[in-house]
């Protein structure tokens, strides 16, 4: 069965229906020796909003979101076919270096990472100094505007220079998400990224997500159909390595085209 | 449920309790002998002179070791300069870089060297620097040799506390884009600083007593050593010159050196013990 990859979301909230896509994807394939995890994927991913991947576990969600930031290439014997552009740039183009494409396209994940030697602001700044970023002024500038984009600043404005993993585990999520803010990504990738913490904590990301993609785009995979419905404005469900179903969420959880989809998101299997 | 058969077992647990317990006092009895000995014959000998002084001409009373405790830190300040830059280099590569089967033959060559004797290192020095005259017997020679026992030392403990770090950690770094050889520096070696210094630590701490491998690379020397070209003096060398010497006040000296000695191996074992205190809270 071919998947219904809705190719240019035509119902997309209302003032964004205008802006070219962040990301296309095109027949993208990832392959992990002879394995192919991820089957000949098309879509685009819409400037300035939310969008889900949902899927039940091995679906090929993961590996799609590292294959944007070209962070599968740390597993040995990945490869990828197909194409992504950011923005209209080939991500796979020869001479692009990963590293580059990382600086565009931040990434937080599931299990929330600080480094654990050093303190809260060397957490958020790590990425522009260990860039070559040296300027006091626009450290601190940084510092400030990411932890308030986070929503931590007000929790740790007191204690910038404890450290890190002195913050409870929420905390620690959004000091994540401050440090990868930092850096200034045009796209920012999320893992489950509230799968680890308590329902409190889980709402906190919720709010600033919903708060982010006013400058970011965000593409986050969940197992969490209610956080799916609540936060994205687009959704993909991937079943067994091909996209399944793309459209509005809002399509997707009310009037699916496809059974999968239908019986995943209602909770009959998955 | 039979009374005599239950005896019968706690009686054969009582037994096994008791034998296991016998082999780990086993296990403490000769630390405890051998500082209890050292102590008792050593100590009396050891004074400001015995630091200071630089050995006494048979049949003079007195005198010192202070050329073989200046030579062992030289000794070991050169094996450090040597071993610890290829040894913490390798064990990043193993860690960080390298194929699994590479790896496998580089982990291979590394674990029999560790088990290699160190009078054989000893030889093989002796052929490349002594017998050649680069430089001939010398602190030099001293040095490389301890230093070449190091570098596998160094190496496996380095390649396993970074390989204690969490992948997440470097994930992280490079999903900032942030290039990988400052991933490497300046997070996962950062985190795993602390078990790389106790490696190194442990790794000084068991070539300081090396004797053998110095008889004929470092060679002793009873006054200074002005040169890394001239022969040095150590304290495992001193205590062995002394300790195979006819003479009272020699062996007097002998013991004062290997209770000192061990003292330096204790201090150090000690302050790795006070410095991983905390080293598994820090990483959660």
């Amino acid at each position: 069965m071919p998947p219904t990859t809705n190719q240019t979301p035509a119902s997309g909230p209302e003032q964004k229906s205008t802006v070219a896509p962040a990301l296309t994807v095109r027949h993208l394939s990832v392959f992990f020796g002879g394995n192919q995890v991820l089957k000949n994927t098309s879509l685009d991913i819409a400037a300035r909003a939310v969008t889900a991947i949902i899927g039940p576990s091995g679906c090929g969600k993961s590996t799609f979101l590292r294959a944007i930031n070209r962070m599968h290439e740390l597993t040995p014997e990945a490869r990828v076919e197909g194409e992504i552009r950011l923005f209209g740039e080939d991500i796979y183009a020869r001479g692009v270096e990963p590293v580059v494409v990382r600086r565009r396209v931040g990434m937080v994940f599931q299990k929330s990472n600080p480094f654990p030697t050093m303190s809260i602001v060397d957490n958020v700044t790590v990425g522009l100094r260990l860039n070559g970023v040296r300027q006091r002024k626009l450290l601190a500038e940084r510092t400030e505007q990411s932890l308030r984009m986070a929503a931590l600043w007000d929790e740790v404005k007191d204690r910038l220079h404890a450290p890190a993993i002195s913050l409870s585990g929420g905390q620690q999520q959004r000091l994540c998400i401050a440090r990868a803010l930092a850096v200034q990504p045009e796209v920012l990738l999320m893992d489950e990224p509230a799968s680890a913490l308590d329902p409190l904590a889980t709402a906190k990301i919720e709010d600033l997500i919903l708060e982010l993609k006013k400058e970011y785009t965000i593409v986050i995979v969940t197992h969490n159909m209610q956080q799916a419905a609540r936060m994205s404005d687009y959704t993909a469900f991937f079943y067994l390595g091909e996209l399944v179903e793309f459209g509005p969420t809002a399509k997707i959880f009310t009037s699916p085209a496809q059974k999968r989809t239908e019986d995943y998101v209602t909770g009959r299997f998955g | 449920m039979t009374a005599p058969n239950h005896r019968w077992r706690n009686f054969k647990n009582a037994v096994v309790q008791t034998l296991t317990f016998a082999c780990a006092i086993l296990v403490v009895t000769p630390l405890v002998l051998v500082f209890y000995h050292l102590i008792s014959r050593g100590f009396s000998s050891i004074n400001l002179a015995f630091f200071t002084q630089l050995p006494k001409p048979v049949g003079e009373v007195g005198g010192g070791m202070a050329n073989a405790i200046v030579g062992t830190f030289i000794l070991l300040g050169q094996a450090a300069l040597l071993g610890v830059p290829v040894g913490v280099l390798g064990g990043v590569f193993l860690s960080e870089y390298g194929t699994s089967k590479l790896n496998w033959w580089i982990r291979f060559a590394a674990d029999v060297l560790n088990g290699v004797p160190s009078i054989t290192w000893g030889m093989v020095v002796y052929a490349l620097m002594v017998v050649p005259h680069m430089p001939g017997f010398s602190a030099l020679a001293g040095g490389v040799v301890l230093g070449l026992m190091m570098i596998p030392l160094v190496m496996r403990t380095t390649e396993e506390v970074l390989q204690l770090v969490p992948g997440g950690y470097r994930e992280a770094a490079l999903a900032l884009g942030i290039a990988k050889w400052r991933t490497i520096v300046q997070i996962v070696v950062r985190t795993a600083l602390k078990g790389i210094v106790t490696g190194v630590l442990l790794a000084l701490a068991r070539v300081a007593g090396e004797t053998a491998p110095l008889l004929f690379t470092a060679f002793g020397n009873l006054g200074w050593a002005h040169r890394l070209t001239e022969p040095i003096a150590a304290m495992p060398l001193q205590i062995f010159i002394y300790a195979i010497s006819p003479y009272d006040d020699w062996h007097r000296q002998a013991w004062a050196g290997a209770l000192v000695l061990l003292m330096l191996v204790l201090a150090v074992n000690v302050g790795v013990r006070f410095l991983t205190r905390d080293r598994f809270r820090q990483r959660i």
